[in-house]
């Protein structure tokens, strides 16, 4: 008996590229790579400018303990490290590398555990170095999710392979293609957090990637589950509801209830990581939209210009109007592409001018689709108004930090009210005011 | 250069718009209003174009006096104000008391709130009930309906609710009306406002919402079974006075109530729980209305009675914010 979370939207999911298979991108003559590429503190650069540097040395070290290290993704010399745009929006320092072309890798194997004999302890010092970091999106340090508190016992480890916003399909091409690497980062999850149940979750619009990772050896009490195709499917607690009925409590995260949500992508980098020694420089990504000429599923290297990636797809049908790092109901917004491939990069989507309808944003009309698509059980409309009229103090009152900003109440909304920015605006006016007291 | 729109996400929309809400109701409104010019001719056509034009003329009218341009005039709710006011009307209403429910209907109704959205009363009900009490005789003067006529005279008939009322006080029980058939008011044919009169017409209008998506079966639902319930429940006590609650289900404006004016979005709870306990209400407020009112009908007076609890009722049913309830196992 699964369990439907509360809410949630239908967008059509236009899973275009899902027979695509994972194809390489050439490198490009300079790569960027940010020292934001996470959640938490940015990276601390050990590199300067004229160092030469070998595919896989690591070239920033992780500054405090919710942060993540960065490795060269290619061998090549440091160009320098300067502010560049990021995808955020702001400039951020990158290191700047150009490739040599010789792809000379640094030997990881001293500090790899292929038989895995060393233990828990060891893995997780190796999932720290090798920089791995949530690969479905927010980019969290993996490190720190693999080291619950001890008063926090994990029973239930988590694959997350729902992939439920619409157009990516890179983590479904990671499943069918290469689903070894998937099962063994989770063999080494489990054992890490002493876990002794796993289910891996994968949404009904991928019943391939479901069936192939069945037919694969699985960990004892392994549970492939197929759920329902509807967004946000993929966000943690919603997930973790769907699947057991546990709620994470508000303002808790999924160890309060004992699980460990890990997307299938950074399971896979765990498995490299501990097994190869090799650090997370490269992912799979999907390029889509309706305006890429070479639209598909790339293993690209971190630091990739996203022009380049357009460059050598084979370029765009038109003029773009909407540019998307990530998903369309959470990705961020670009300007061009002028940034480059982060760890958390899982899709780049162009679009045109005529795929979107223009939106007329008018006064709500009281019809209530927002309080049924929201997955939180909030009231969006109601938090809508509020930031919209100043009346910041009922907020908290209306639980607006129970909003996951999934979206799915501007999505619905028939008057084309943007619920969710009214939300973040609220969020931040609330920090704001918190700040000055 | 690309020239990006940074739009925050979600970048993707939804293609139900208010306009497509709106026209929704309306279409789903044009059986009962084939059913209403099949029954009461011309009579029919004449109220819903004055009422409709009427309506958009006052809004236009008020949208210029507030400097807001006419584009809310396209989003439908005009119109459709202008078509609920009609199907809410005797097809023998003369023309300037439909204009009058008009004017009341959007200006008194809905544009002194601020226009659509800020309405606290369906304003095709504040018309009706106004009408209702200002011109009690027009109101209720039922044109006997026949097969499709030219004609523009009108024979009288009760509606079945106002016969029951009258042979109630006059001999103490329904008389004859209890024993009438079921199928004349369930295709049509029957005394009442123009777009009340058949039930498998509003059916199949609130099967088509229901379908697409426009309204849920809460307010309809829930105001339908708790009237089916409590006529039941006198029924079973003493047939003799009570009337059965499939002949409640059918006449009166139960069901174009229920499904078209009960559900209007601003008027009416935005939670699921509270669309439930709205529908209980007008359910209850509807049946005591009948049974033991002045006036043999009254589904508009329910409506209009909870829309004004609407707010309070929201308040309250406040659904439990995710993360609140403790845990609990499903599938252990
Ligand atoms: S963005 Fe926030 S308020 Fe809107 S549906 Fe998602 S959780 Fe609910
Ligand atoms: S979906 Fe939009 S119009 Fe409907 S209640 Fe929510 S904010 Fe209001």
């Amino acid at each position: 008996m699964k369990r439907q979370f509360h809410g949630g939207v239908h967008p059509h999911y236009h899973k275009e590229t899902r027979d695509l298979a994972i194809r390489s991108i050439p490198l490009p003559g300079e790569l960027a790579v940010s020292l934001s590429q996470h959640i938490g503190a940015p990276a601390k650069a050990i590199v300067s400018k004229g160092d030469r540097v070998l595919k896989y040395q690591p070239i920033a070290e992780p500054s405090g303990f919710v942060s993540a290290g960065l490795h060269a993704p290619v061998s090549g010399t440091v160009k320098g490290v300067k502010p560049m745009l990021h995808p955020s929006g702001r400039f951020i320092p990158a290191i700047l590398i150009e490739p040599d072309g010789l792809d000379e890798a640094e030997d990881t194997s001293r500090h790899a555990d292929p038989g895995l004999e060393k233990g828990p302890e060891a893995w997780k010092e190796m999932v720290r170095n090798a920089g791995v970091v949530g690969m479905g999106g927010a980019a969290f340090p993996t490190h720190v999710k693999l080291n619950p508190p001890e008063d926090k016992p994990i029973d239930l480890v988590v694959a997350n392979g729902v992939e439920c916003e619409p157009f990516l399909t890179a983590d479904h091409r990671l499943m069918l293609e290469d689903p070894g690497p998937i099962i063994g980062g989770l063999r080494l999850t489990m054992e890490i957090v002493g876990a002794g149940r796993v289910i891996v979750a994968i949404e009904a619009n991928k019943l391939d990637a479901a069936e192939k990772i069945r037919s694969m050896d699985l960990p004892p009490g392994c549970e492939v589950v197929v759920l329902p195709v509807r967004y946000p499917q993929g966000a943690e607690k919603q997930l973790i509801f769907a699947l057991t009925g546990r709620q994470v409590p508000s303002g808790g995260l999924p160890m309060d209830v004992g699980v460990i949500v890990q997307n299938v992508g950074t399971l896979a980098a765990i498995h490299q990581a501990v097994t190869m020694g090799r650090p997370l420089v490269e992912r799979v990504m999907t390029l889509g939209g309706t305006l890429p000429k070479g639209p598909g599923n790339y293993l690209v290297a971190v630091g990739t210009p996203l022009s380049h990636i357009i460059e050598t797809t084979g370029g765009l049908q038109g003029p773009a109007a909407r540019i998307i790092s990530g998903g369309p109901m959470m990705g961020l917004p670009l300007s061009g592409f002028e940034s480059s491939m982060t760890k958390g990069t899982s899709g780049l989507l162009v679009f045109g001018a005529r795929d979107f309808r223009e939106l007329k944003p008018r006064p709500c009309v009281r019809c209530g689709s927002c309080v049924r698509a929201c997955p939180a059980n909030l009231l969006p409309y109601t938090l809508g108004n509020m930031v919209e009229w100043d009346h910041f103090h009922d907020l908290e009152e209306y639980h607006i930090r129970d909003c996951i900003e999934c979206g799915c109440c501007t999505y619905i909304c028939p008057a084309d009210r943007n619920l969710v920015q009214y939300i973040r605006q609220g969020k931040a006016e609330l920090l704001a005011r918190s700040r000055s007291k | 250069m690309t020239k990006s729109v940074l739009a925050p996400s979600p970048h993707l929309r939804s293609p139900k718009t208010i306009e497509t809400a709106m026209y929704s109701v309306i279409v789903a409104l044009v059986p009962a209003a084939v059913v209403g010019t099949y029954f009461f001719g011309l009579n029919a056509v004449r109220v819903m174009v004055v009422s409709i034009l009427g309506c958009l003329v006052v809004e236009g009218f008020v949208l210029r006096l507030r400097g807001r341009g006419l584009s809310t005039l396209k989003d439908g709710s005009a119109i459709l104000t202008g078509l609920l006011l009609a199907m809410n009307l005797p097809s023998s209403s003369p023309v300037w008391m439909v204009l009058i429910g008009c004017i009341v209907a959007i200006l008194v109704g809905k544009q002194v709130y601020g226009g659509l959205g800020y309405n606290p009363f369906n304003p095709a009900l504040v018309a009706r009930v106004f009408l209702l009490i200002s011109f009690p005789v027009a109101m209720t003067t039922w044109p006997e309906p026949g097969v499709f006529s030219l004609s523009l005279d009108t024979v009288t008939k009760a509606t079945p609710l106002g016969a029951m009322k009258t042979n109630l006080l006059l001999h103490g029980n329904l008389g004859d009306i209890a024993h009438m058939s079921l199928l004349d008011p369930f295709m049509g044919r029957m005394g009442g406002s123009l777009g009340e009169v058949s039930a498998i017409a509003l059916l199949l209008g609130g099967i088509f919402l229901l379908a697409r998506g426009v309204i849920t079966w809460h307010i309809p639902g829930s105001f339908l079974a708790t009237v089916f319930a409590m006529t039941g429940l006198f029924w079973l006590i003493n047939p003799q006075k009570y009337a059965s609650p499939f002949l409640h289900l059918v006449t009166g404006g139960l069901l174009l109530g229920a499904i078209f004016m009960a559900t209007d979005y601003v008027t009416s709870p935005v939670t699921t729980k509270g669309m439930i306990v709205f529908g209980v209400g007008c359910g209850a407020i509807t049946v005591f209305i009948r049974l033991f009112g002045g006036y043999p009908e009254g589904v508009s007076f329910a409506i209009l009675l909870m829309n004004s609890v609407t707010p309070i009722i929201d308040r309250y049913t406040r659904p439990t914010v995710f993360g609140y309830s403790p845990a609990k196992e499903v599938n252990a």
